[in-house]
């Protein structure tokens, strides 16, 4: 789209909301885009991680001589080398590097050592001798919460990582008044990121006592925060790279082992340390969706208006805390919209387990209660004879309005994706009426644009872009944020060349080098197109007045008659108009003000939330929404269920590349169906990971995949730019229970159990016809018993 | 790459490629000369017996444009050419190649010019964080290569051994459908 005229209308946007091409993607797709481990520096020594075979184990000692005596071998670090804590949320920190005294699952890092090349690293690991005193452990949360159960961590009671107990309104007289009271017991299972890029970091120590460390990392800002203070080099002596990253969904998150290992090493040896996981090692290291046991409990009355809610959580956090305060909270706190409760009240208890620690996973927190609340709405659906689409309906909040828990709807589009999802599927007329065995279900959901306060307190920006434009004609934005593939870099690129009449071309993002960028908190929280983005359009606006002002004293008009626009500058609303290539006019600019640059920030509002303790946990500068409508297809003699295909209707704001929001919708919607019937990280008794590979862990390939229908809805927000809001995370959730409604629909059975396998869901049939036959029996029994929903 | 020492190939199992030279067996540490070309160009090199094509491309040749995901034919990211056919390169081992014709994502773009794959895949937004592109792109040329028309159900056929975590699929199966068609178009002209 390279324009060689001014544009016809000026008053239009011309590259944000038009599916322009991604910057970086020809990079990408001719094998020029460098990963973290496709780089190499000279006399780079490779380094493996010596892991505990046990699930619970107090080290006793190391041995590292043979090792070390192995040609080749240059250094052995341990957890001894490096005693701090450390942990992403400043209060729950509870992790060495390397495990100190105790190791607490299966995979925990004990040492690491370096040597010349990755086989040599390899070898010695396994000479790396370490006594050990094996301890008795706990893998389901059940068993860690017993008066007997030995504790992971000596300062946290009965294994407890944090317990939240919120209520707002009075539950009990609600349900107590309700017609209908739904509910039951839920289980969601754990998963994993799948991130087909292995975490890998470079360690880089310079004598004169720079450490640089490059790292697949989704969090540069919180990694340079925690290298500077576990291994005490100054705050202003680190930098942190973050090449482009291989998928990531939350796997990325935090600082891990290997980044301390490849730094410490290199501090030891002075030359540059590569670490790079294996597959395997990819699932010890995990932070993956927690597992969480559900009792959850939903009134309403008989015109299906809801009333109360009371939600236990149990979630299994693993052997650290990882986000888990976060996760504790959100597992709770993202359930109050988009439907109105008159009464709320959860009870939600973390607890540690000794297995791979558990931590944010795409929709971080909210994915697993979503599926226990919707599928539960949708049994009140069935109880009251009210289609679940209309149920929704009668229960919608609306822009302006505050969840019960406080939470502010800046803006709200979910009844828009209820009615695409209901048109483009053609519901009404599937609803209940598909043939045995086929059938099609709804859920909805609402998630986070980001958090309004960052993870440790501080009242500076969130986010920050930097400016510099010259008499080339090309502008360079400079932004810590991560590109991880959800095309951040891009979205600044859009936002500046929309802002200053530049095409996509003329634009050159550097991103995610804390030396180089201001600081952007990272890809977490779906946060980056609202806070970058926002920091971005205030640098864009403040350079593009520099710029009118310069031609419009050359013009002699007023300021606001200058538009800039594909490429050129041009006056508005003159009988002639006259028209200037922008490259000239960003001469005149440097001419009348010397050296272009400018400077942008966005920090959060704060009135959005409550004021109880938590209330600021799930608050967000404003909400995306989503509704899915799934069909599936039920094998009722072998229990194999298909999903052929998902309706995703998401009110992302302003979709300003809307192919890459679809991308966004798809790969969401995607991965919820992926949890739903394929994926299980799953754990033997002995706390051994049952498949940590690509293969035994079932991911879906294109044979599998149902068709996805990406339906954009655009509720323009106040708060954010363009309007804009998140489409990363959002979209996976109604994924899982528009499924599982779908199954009911299809052959009659609750899957209140994740995932929905042939054998569970075969299990159910048979239970189902075995109820049935009894029934047949015994006729009086049908008359006394209520009919199962 | 992966810790684990790769043991020798199995002399009964046949490849299914002609070119391929009769599989040995080779004590790990002897090192094989070969010459093969990749991506036309003639490349002579000395292996060790148990080093595999992805890491002979990426640590001896600098090809890092091929991805390695899990080291254990997997995920299909490290998917490159071996005489026109897909190959998984993190099971294949490089001292067989001698006398093969390696082509890897760095020779997929026709001189300076993008193939109608990579150009589609950029259109449709089909690379997300771009990690499987290159091993994705490469068994689609394979097919498009051998198949004028693929279907779509070809096209899931073909690709189904090429993960993919971003996309769902979908933009991936319209970028190659689009590739196909300017395919047919400049076979027509």
């Amino acid at each position: 789209m390279k324009a060689t005229n001014p544009p016809e209308r000026t008053d239009e946007l011309h590259i944000i909301g038009r599916r322009v091409r991604k910057t970086g993607a020809a990079d990408q797709v001719t094998g020029r885009a460098q990963y973290t481990d496709d780089l190499r520096f000279p006399g780079m020594l490779h380094a493996k991680i010596v892991r505990s075979p046990h699930p619970h184990a107090r080290i006793k000692a190391i041995r590292a001589e043979r090792a070390l005596a192995l040609e080749g071998v240059h250094a052995v670090v341990t957890g001894k080398d490096m005693p701090v804590l450390y942990g992403i949320i400043p209060w729950t920190q509870d992790e060495y590097p390397l495990a100190l005294e105790k190791a607490l699952y299966i995979g925990d890092g004990v040492a690491a050592v370096a040597a010349t090349s990755e086989h040599i690293a390899a070898k010695a690991a396994k000479l790396i001798e370490i006594d050990w005193e094996v301890l008795p452990y706990a893998l389901e949360p059940e068993d860690a919460l017993k008066p007997e159960a030995i504790l992971l961590h000596s300062n946290k009671a009965n294994n407890i990582t944090k317990h939240v107990h919120l209520e707002f309104g009075d539950v009990d007289a609600a349900l107590a008044e309700s017609d209908v009271v739904a509910g039951g017991e839920y289980s969601f299972h754990g998963t994993t990121h799948g991130a087909l890029e292995p975490h890998c970091a470079i360690g880089l120590w310079e004598p004169a006592g720079v450490l640089t460390v490059i790292s697949s990392t989704q969090v540069p800002h919180y990694l340079h925060r925690e290298l500077s203070r576990v291994l005490a080099v100054p705050y202003d002596r680190v930098r942190v790279i973050q090449p482009p990253v291989g998928g990531a969904f939350g796997g990325k998150s935090e600082p891990f082992d290997l980044e301390f290992c490849v730094a410490k090493l290199s501090m030891m040896t002075g030359r540059p340390v590569k670490i790079l996981y294996t597959r395997e090692e990819v699932f010890y290291a995990h932070r993956g969706r927690h597992p969480m046991r559900f009792n959850y409990r939903v009134g309403a009355m008989r015109d299906g208006r809801l009333t109360g809610c009371d939600a236990r959580v149990l979630v299994d956090g693993g052997a650290y805390a990882s986000f888990g305060l976060v996760t504790t909270y959100y597992a709770g706190q993202l359930v109050t919209a988009p439907l109105r409760l008159s009464a709320y009240r959860f009870d939600s208890t973390r607890v540690y387990t000794n297995k791979p620690a558990c931590g944010p996973k795409r929709g971080h927190g909210s994915v697993q209660p979503r599926f226990a609340f919707e599928v539960t709405l949708d049994k009140i659906a069935r109880e009251l004879d009210i289609d679940p689409i209309e149920l929704r309906r009668r229960n919608l909040l609306v822009a302006g309005d505050r969840t019960i828990n406080g939470l502010l709807l800046r803006s709200n589009g979910f009844g828009v994706c209820l009615d695409r999802v209901e048109a483009a599927s053609g519901w009404k007329d599937k609803y209940k009426r598909l043939p045995y065995g086929h059938g099609i279900g709804v859920a909805g959901s609402f998630y986070i644009s980001g958090t309004n306060y960052a993870i440790y307190p501080n009242e500076m920006p969130q986010s920050a872009v930097q400016l510099k434009v010259d008499r080339s004609g090309r502008v360079a934005v400079f932004c810590g944020l991560s590109e991880i593939g959800q095309g951040a870099n891009s979205m600044l690129a859009s936002i500046t060349a929309e802002e200053l009449g530049l095409e996509m071309e003329a634009i050159r993002v550097v991103s995610g080098d804390t030396d180089l960028t201001p600081i952007d908190l990272g890809a977490y929280s779906s946060r980056i197109t609202m806070m970058a983005g926002n920091a971005c359009l205030m640098a864009a606006r403040e350079i593009a007045k520099t710029i009118k002002t310069a031609i419009a004293r050359r013009w002699e008009c007023a300021l606001d008659a200058v538009v800039l626009a594909r490429g050129f500058a041009s006056e508005r609303g003159a009988k002639e108009p006259r028209s200037v290539p922008m490259a000239e006019a960003i001469c005149w600019a440097e001419t009348d003000s010397g050296t272009l640059g400018s400077v942008g920030h966005y920090n959060t509002p704060k009135d959005g939330h409550g004021t109880y303790r938590g209330a600021t946990i799930g608050a967000s500068p404003t909400y995306s929404f989503t509704a899915h409508v799934a069909e599936v297809r039920v094998d009722s003699k072998t229990g194999v269920t298909t999903v052929d295909r998902i309706w995703i209707a998401h009110d992302c704001g302003k979709a300003l590349n809307p192919t890459l929001v679809e991308g966004q919708m798809e790969g969401s919607a995607y991965m919820g169906f992926a949890e739903a019937i394929f994926e299980e990280h799953d754990f033997y008794g002995s706390g051994l990971h049952k498949g940590p590979s690509l293969l035994d862990y079932r991911m879906p390939t294109f044979l599998d995949c149902p068709d996805l229908v990406s339906l954009v809805v655009e509720a323009g927000d106040p708060e954010g730019p363009y309007g804009a809001k998140e489409v990363g995370e959002g979209p996976l959730h109604p994924s899982i229970p528009a499924i599982a409604n779908a199954i009911y629909d299809a052959v009659g059975v609750r899957v209140d159990s994740l995932p929905f396998s042939p054998s569970a869901v075969l299990r159910l049939l048979q239970q189902k016809a075995q109820q049935k036959a009894q029934r047949e029996a015994e006729p009086l029994a049908v008359a006394s018993g209520g009919r199962p929903c | 790459m992966n810790s684990e020492e790769q043991s020798p190939p199995n002399p009964e199992d046949e490849g299914s490629h002609a070119k391929l030279v009769p599989l040995r067996v080779r004590a790990n540490g002897d090192r094989v000369p070969l010459r093969l070309r990749i991506n036309g160009d003639l490349v002579d090199a000395s292996v060790p017996g148990n080093q595999t094509l992805l890491e002979f491309l990426r640590y001896d040749v600098g090809l890092t444009g091929t991805k390695q995901g899990c080291d254990k034919g997997d995920c299909g990211v490290c998917t490159v050419l071996l005489d026109g056919t897909p190959v998984l390169s993190c099971l294949t081992p490089a001292a067989d190649l001698d006398g093969a014709s390696v082509e890897t994502i760095e020779s997929l773009a026709r001189g300076s010019t993008l193939h109608p794959l990579q150009d589609a895949f950029i259109e449709r937004g089909a690379a997300q964080c771009g990690f499987c592109t290159p091993g994705m792109l490469m068994s689609a040329k394979a097919l498009l290569d051998r198949s004028e028309r693929p279907t779509r159900d070809d096209i899931c056929a073909a690709l189904a051994g090429n993960l993919c975590r971003c996309t769902g699929y979908t933009k991936i199966l319209e970028a190659v459908e689009d590739a196909r068609d300017v395919l047919i178009a400049e076979r027509k002209r």
